[in-house]
């Protein structure tokens, strides 16, 4: 199989203390970790793609560590978590399906067995395209306040033979968070979804 | 603080390959970004030093970000920038008041040096607009390896009545520089050109 071929690395950390309410007694934080790599498969249609997937799982686990120094070091902080691939313009959005599996499994590992499936989104584009990564509770999908998304991207990328892949994660609630639904403390916790 | 911080956002770029060729090390570099509100949006006022003192603060708290981002001592810095973008409700002197008459000095405190001037950019603008930070070596403003930029954005800032300011700093040049002129083996570091 292909081996990753790693371009470009961003890790980025957004913190925020209020969006015109009242300052957040602990701060909410957003990380990002994107990687820019080349793709094995532009240019042509291959059929069989699917041991790329195994080959990715040690730079999804390096991303995901990555998001948790970013966020402070303590994997039990974070609560949302996303994920997203853009893919080059000589490649397929299939291309970007590859990163659904490494990309979930490195932060379920790196958070000791989150529940929740990882919210995605994926797309084709060029240098620059911006990708909105949508975000959930890592142990519920239905918490209300924690459904979020990042806008991630980079000037240089993806090249039309490259795969700009991204993972996120968060530590709490939107800042303001009051439209009601499941709260994270009524969670059960078990089936990924309450 | 006078400063009425929104939120801050700290970017890590790693370059580890250009057109095949490694980059080795690989080039990194960071930026501190801090979403303020206005205090002077909306009418003209005359006297700025209210912007300038927030200049000084914000200098000394970014730079430390941005240093800190990288995981290296403030003097092993090579090269250094600033940005400022301003609301609709702002003028472009609010972005001088801030980046110009009082940030470089707390910067060059944590770096412990930086004899040449802070390459700077400005510009009035909505929410996620791209912010380009000039880069240039932070002892000798000739040295050519270094001349870059690097492009920052936050996509729900600046609002109206905000500013956007960043620091950026690197430990390296651009990634296969090789176009000649003042390297930074060569230098002085003294008059801040050479």
């Amino acid at each position: 199989m292909p081996k990753v071929e790693v371009r470009k690395k961003l890790t980025s950390m957004e913190e925020i203390f209020h969006e015109g309410g009242p300052m957040a007694s602990v701060p909410l934080r957003r990380a990002v970790a994107l990687a820019v790599i080349r793709n094995p498969y532009a240019g042509a249609y291959v059929e069989n793609i699917t041991g790329f997937m195994d080959d990715l799982k040690p730079l999804g686990l390096e991303m995901a560590q990555s998001l948790i120094a970013a966020l402070g070091g303590d994997a039990k902080a974070v609560e949302g978590y996303g994920k997203g691939a853009i893919v080059g313009s000589a490649g397929e959005i299939e291309h970007g399906a590859l990163w659904h599996v490494p990309g979930g499994y490195a932060m379920r590992e790196v958070l000791g067995g989150a529940k929740a499936i990882v919210a995605s989104t994926k797309k084709v584009g060029g240098p620059g395209t911006r990708l909105d990564v949508p975000v959930t509770h890592i142990n519920a999908s239905y918490v209300r306040s924690h459904f979020d998304a990042i806008e991630v991207g980079l000037a240089d990328a993806p090249r039309a033979d490259e795969i700009l892949l991204a993972l996120v994660m968060t530590t709490g609630p939107r800042v303001h968070a009051r439209v009601g639904g499941l709260k994270a403390s009524e969670i059960k916790g078990e089936d990924g979804l309450r | 603080m006078k400063a009425k911080i929104r939120k801050i956002a700290v970017f890590v770029e790693e370059t580890l390959k250009e057109m095949d060729q490694a980059v080795n090390p690989p080039t990194r570099r960071a930026a501190a970004v801090a979403v303020i509100e206005n205090p002077c949006a909306g009418r003209y006022i005359a006297d700025l030093t209210e912007l300038m003192d927030i200049g000084e603060e914000l200098g000394d708290l970014l730079a430390q970000r941005a240093v800190a981002a990288l995981r290296i001592e403030g003097p092993k810095v090579e090269s250094y920038g600033k940005a400022a973008v301003v609301g609709e409700n702002g003028e472009l002197e609010h972005a001088a008041a801030i980046l110009h008459p009082k940030l470089g000095a707390p910067v060059r405190k944590v770096l412990g040096k930086g004899a040449a001037l802070i390459p700077s950019s400005k510009k009035r603008g909505g929410p996620g607009v791209p912010l380009d930070i000039p880069l240039g070596h932070k002892d000798a403003a000739f040295v050519r390896s270094h001349f870059d930029g690097m492009e920052v954005r936050v996509n729900d800032a600046p609002r109206a009545n905000e500013i956007m300011i960043a620091v950026a700093v690197t430990d390296s040049g651009r990634p296969l520089p090789r176009v000649g002129g003042l390297t930074k083996d060569q230098i002085k570091g003294e008059d801040g050109l050479r």
